[in-house]
């Protein structure tokens, strides 16, 4: 409350001072966006405490301004329905900061009980977050898929065909090997060069793979 | 390979092919020789020329650039010399006016008190009264032989007891007569402390103006030098200037250390007013430039206030101003430093507030436990930046007095820097045209090397001539070591 006051009164103050200034302020944003997948199929629904990890260190470290959504990963993902939270932070850090307090609970209370689901589809994932990203007008986006990069999709749903992924960051967290990579990691292996063949072919500035959950920092290493 | 071949006369014998070539080349060489030297010449004019007359024009300006700084340097010199000695005159005036304005009076106290002294000095002189004339009579009774007569004898005694009375009487008169001159010189103490303290006032007072007077002399014999427009004085009056210069410098410096704290203090709390995503350029926020903003607003209206307090003298039409309009002035712009102070200090509490909730946050996103309250201990460095944002306005406010300094100082350090500058431009220039000479000259010399056996062919044979034209052929000069081009 006493903020709101020292708000107003100041802005009075300075408003005729910075008008010239934001008068010939740079047009280009320089706002982040995020869209962070997670993946609830099968046992990888068992990760969500890691997701949530991934999700406090966002909200931690994105900046008034920016834009974080969190969607869930299920058998059909374009929709959405499958997005859990989503905002575009105040730009008043004090605002930003009750929106993200808010923004953790919601997704707090959402892994908690999460239940897994038959089928993964990442695709359909991907094409909704790409939307959203481009909805936001960032300068920079970014999607982090929490997945162990295995689609699973049902007989109906169709995504074999090409995707665009415009000047969009691709980051793949946590891919946990599946029982068959540690027979074969070349399973594995090829899993994740078939990704990256195919975000690039997106049309994607970047694919990043981090499993290493200690190194989250590394998420805005290039952006 | 094939190439070298084709230039071979004999391709089986290189050698030869490559002497006759050299030949053939050396004799062609011979032939361009003139047209060669005029060339390279010319290039050398060409080159060196505008070089010369570059350099010359460089080193003109540097002294006409020289003269000006020399003119404004003194101009100034004169203007503020000129200040110190008014201001030197009206202390003199202040210390005659305070001093010596009540010295009629004083001199009055001093001659009564002097006259007083006198006077009781006088009667201090007073001798008391000689014995009389009856102690000769006594002397001669004195001498009387008794002779035994019991009569003279008693008349003796009782002439003696007379007289031992008035002598203690005379004694007692003696001595009352001098306790009375001790009780006056007694009572001259008080006058004699009195004259005293009124003398060495008298001296103080007129050491302070001989002191005041010696330096209006020093400031005159200066301003008399400038006057004559002397070097000496051109000398001391740039080193005043870079010495201005380098102590502005440095105190500015420590200033913008000031400013930056400042700047950290608000730069924060600032994006909570302006937005915290909005950019003027790709790495300037708009609400640190708003902060800026503040900040230079704030050194303006501190230079506001010393103009119209006329302490500097940044902006004449303020120091012209009639002494209402300056007060006026003066209010004003105290105001809105107060009110910028009182605002910064705010700033700074939300500042302290912002990070708080911000530290909270992200604990609670760490999940960690949360710090424990220090007490009173956790708000001194809430109250330390508030106070900081309430007295950095204020500091601010004073770079007004070294920023006069600096542009003032920088004038005459730039001019100085630039005068160099050009200098050594010039010279640099000259030492080029005199490469481009010699160079010139270098390579005529190469290019005779080049031909030197036609050279020495066309020597014997100009000498053979010369010989036979006057009959001593075989004579050559021997000091005749080089060989000299064809004319």
């Amino acid at each position: 409350m006493r903020t709101r006051t020292f708000t107003l009164a100041a802005r009075l103050l300075v408003a005729v001072l910075v008008l010239a200034a934001a008068g010939c302020g740079d047009s280009r944003s320089h706002a982040q966006a995020v869209y962070m997948l997670v993946d609830t199929s099968g046992t990888y629904a068992k990760q969500a405490d890691k997701a949530q990890r991934v999700i406090n260190y966002l909200l931690g470290t994105l900046n008034p301004g920016d834009s974080l959504a969190v969607a869930r990963v299920v058998s059909r993902s374009f929709s959405e329905k499958d997005i859990i939270a989503k905002a575009t932070f105040d730009t008043r850090p004090s605002e930003a900061n009750a929106q993200k307090r808010a923004f953790q609970a919601k997704t707090e209370a959402f892994l908690k009980d999460v239940q897994p689901t038959a089928h993964t589809d990442i695709t359909g994932g991907l094409i909704q977050g790409a939307e959203f990203l481009n909805e936001t007008g960032a300068g920079t986006k970014t999607v982090i898929i929490f997945s162990d990069m295995q689609e699973d999709l049902d007989r109906v749903t169709v995504r074999n065909f090409p995707i665009k992924l415009n000047h969009i960051r691709v980051i793949a967290l946590n891919v946990t090997k599946l029982n068959t990579d540690n027979i074969d990691p070349r399973r594995y292996l090829g899993r994740l060069a078939a990704w990256h063949k195919r975000v690039m072919a997106a049309g994607a500035s970047e694919w990043k793979v981090i499993n290493d959950m200690e190194r989250l920092n590394s998420i805005f290493a290039n952006s | 390979m094939s190439d070298l071949k084709m230039w071979m006369i004999w391709p089986g014998n290189p050698a030869l092919s490559i002497l006759v070539l050299a030949l053939i080349a050396m004799v062609a060489l011979y032939a361009a020789r003139a047209p060669m030297h005029a060339l390279l010449r010319s290039a050398s004019q060409t080159l060196g020329g505008p070089l010369r007359l570059g350099a010359r024009w460089l080193f003109g300006v540097a002294e006409e650039l020289r003269a000006r700084n020399k003119a404004v340097l003194l101009a100034q010199g004169r203007r503020e010399t000129g200040q110190r000695i008014e201001r030197e005159f009206e202390r003199l005036a202040l210390m005659v006016s305070r001093d010596l304005q009540g010295y009629p009076t004083l001199q009055r106290k001093l001659l009564e008190e002097i006259t007083r002294v006198e006077e009781d000095y006088k009667k201090c002189g007073e001798v008391p009264p000689p014995p009389p004339d009856w102690v000769d009579a006594v002397t001669a009774v004195a001498k009387i032989k008794t002779g035994g007569g019991e009569v003279v004898q008693k008349i003796l005694v009782d002439i003696r007891q007379s007289l031992e009375s008035i002598h203690d009487k005379a004694l007692a008169e003696y001595r009352r007569a001098y306790q009375m001159r001790h009780s006056i010189l007694e009572g001259f103490m008080p006058y004699w402390r009195s004259l005293d303290k009124t003398m060495k006032q008298v001296d103080k007072n007129m050491t302070g103006i001989q002191d005041a007077a010696a330096a209006v002399d020093a400031q005159m014999v200066s301003y008399k030098e400038i006057a004559a427009r002397s070097d000496e004085a051109e000398s001391q009056l740039t080193n005043s200037a870079f010495t201005q210069f380098a102590i502005a410098a440095i105190v500015m410096a420590v200033a913008l250390g000031g400013a930056f704290v400042n700047f950290k203090l608000i730069a924060l709390p600032m994006s909570e007013m302006v937005g915290a995503s909005d950019y003027i350029t790709a790495t300037l926020r708009t609400s640190e430039v708003a902060a800026l903003v503040i900040i230079l607003v704030e050194a303006s209206m501190g230079l506001f206030v010393m103009e119209s307090l006329r302490i500097t003298h940044l902006f004449p039409r303020i120091s012209n101003l009639d002494d209402r309009m300056r007060r006026r002035m003066i209010w004003i712009s105290l105001s809105l430093l107060f009110l910028l102070a009182g605002i910064e200090s705010a700033l700074a509490l939300m500042r302290d507030m912002l990070i708080a909730d911000k530290q909270a946050l992200l604990q609670s996103l760490a999940t960690t436990a949360p710090v424990v309250n220090e007490g009173w201990l956790g708000h001194i460095p809430t109250a330390g930046q508030m106070v900081l944002g309430f007295i950095l306005p204020f500091a601010l406010a004073f770079v007004a007095v070294p920023l006069e300094s600096f542009i003032h100082s920088a004038r005459t350090v730039g001019g100085a820097l630039l005068v160099h500058l050009i200098n050594a431009l010039g010279f640099a220039m000259r030492i080029a045209a005199n490469l481009v000479k010699q160079l010139s000259r270098a390579l005529v010399h190469a290019y005779d090397v080049l031909i030197v056996l036609p050279l020495l062919a066309e020597h014997l044979f100009r000498a053979r001539r010369h010989g036979a034209r006057n009959g001593a052929a075989d004579r050559v000069d021997p000091r005749e070591t080089t060989l000299h081009p064809l004319s």
